[in-house]
């Protein structure tokens, strides 16, 4: 129990600290990095409330794929990021007041939540308690069925996606000579070779 | 839920001895380490001639594409492992369910080989 309660204030503690770094690192690189930091922090805290698969998603899709992402895109833009991010920190007090409205406005929102008394017994229901069923098995039993509709719906979002991004960035140079397999090995000797009887000294 | 958390307990040991090793090992070659700093030691070696120009130049936009597209079949394989350790469960319904899913996506898999977009000229 209190290496739980350790292990949780390190992963916070390491994950708002990354989080702090992300935003005031001068390489946008390293910025990336501390972002990778913070994922991983984010992946130990849903280990500790027992959303191992989550967990294990964060860091194969976020550490593995988002990351390597922002990378490029960080890589791709040619401007000097030194010298745009400095005096970055001096925008640091607006920014606060803008996120201070924000957050005013959420609490507003939240504050005047009202939840319908048995909403909690409806939705923990049909799901079978932790120590029966692992959580990948939990959730494996309710996406494809009782969430089809935003299963499919996540499905359409990665076609867009992916179509999105061959409209926006593919590019065909044209002149450039490709091997082609086929073409060599379906070329016969008779085609391309011409014998011809040169008589000595004439020259071809 | 304890038991949960003491399997991973050796991963949190290894998490931090590995830290903790490093850390030590950085540590170390500072504090045990002779250091005499001299401009030309400290300065970017580029085979022998001085550095041309800043390493920071553009890169093919290309690379993101692949990326990008990598993320979209590792997110399809993401949704795979827990249907595939629940088939039992979800039934027939379940199993079209991520057919249908699997079929959007090679829709997006088809267009993307027949526009060339896998292929690095």
């Amino acid at each position: 129990m209190v290496i739980q309660a350790l292990a949780f204030y390190l992963f916070a503690a390491l994950a708002v600290a990354s989080g702090v770094m992300v935003i005031s690192a001068r390489n946008p690189v390293h910025s990336v990095l501390f972002l990778i930091l913070a994922f991983f922090n984010a992946a130990g805290l849903f280990v500790l409330i027992g959303a191992e698969f989550l967990a294990m998603i964060l860091v194969v899709v976020y550490v593995g794929a988002v990351a390597v992402l922002f990378l490029f895109v960080v890589m791709m833009l040619d401007i000097n990021f030194a010298e745009l991010r400095e005096g970055f920190l001096q925008y640091l007090p607006i920014g606060a007041l803008i996120g201070l409205i924000l957050a005013a406005e959420l609490i507003l929102i939240f504050g005047t939540w009202i939840v319908a008394p048995d909403v909690g017994q409806a939705l923990t229901a049909p799901i079978l308690p932790p120590d029966q069923v692992t959580n990948t098995h939990a959730l494996g039993r309710i996406i494809y069925t009782d969430y089809i509709y935003l299963f499919q719906a996540s499905g359409l979002i990665l076609l867009i996606a992916m179509i999105g991004a061959i409209v926006l960035t593919l590019r065909h140079r044209p002149g450039v000579r490709r091997q082609k397999i086929a073409d060599q090995v379906s070329r016969r000797p008779e085609d391309v070779i011409e014998v011809r009887d040169v008589t000595t000294g004439s020259g071809v | 839920m304890e038991e949960l958390l003491l399997e991973y307990l050796p991963i949190l040991i290894f998490l931090g001895l590995a830290v903790g090793l490093s850390g030590l090992m950085v540590m170390a070659s500072v504090v045990v380490g002779a250091r005499k700093p001299d401009p030309e030691k400290n300065s970017a070696y580029e085979c022998g001639f001085d550095a041309f120009d800043d390493a920071r130049m553009k890169f093919d936009v290309r690379f993101y594409l692949v990326a990008i597209l990598f993320i979209i079949f590792d997110l399809e394989v993401a949704f795979l492992f827990p249907w595939a350790i629940t088939l039992s469960d979800i039934g027939v319904f379940g199993f079209w369910s991520m057919i249908v899913f699997l079929g959007i996506l090679t829709v997006g898999f088809v267009y993307e080989w027949r526009k060339g977009a896998l292929e690095w000229e």
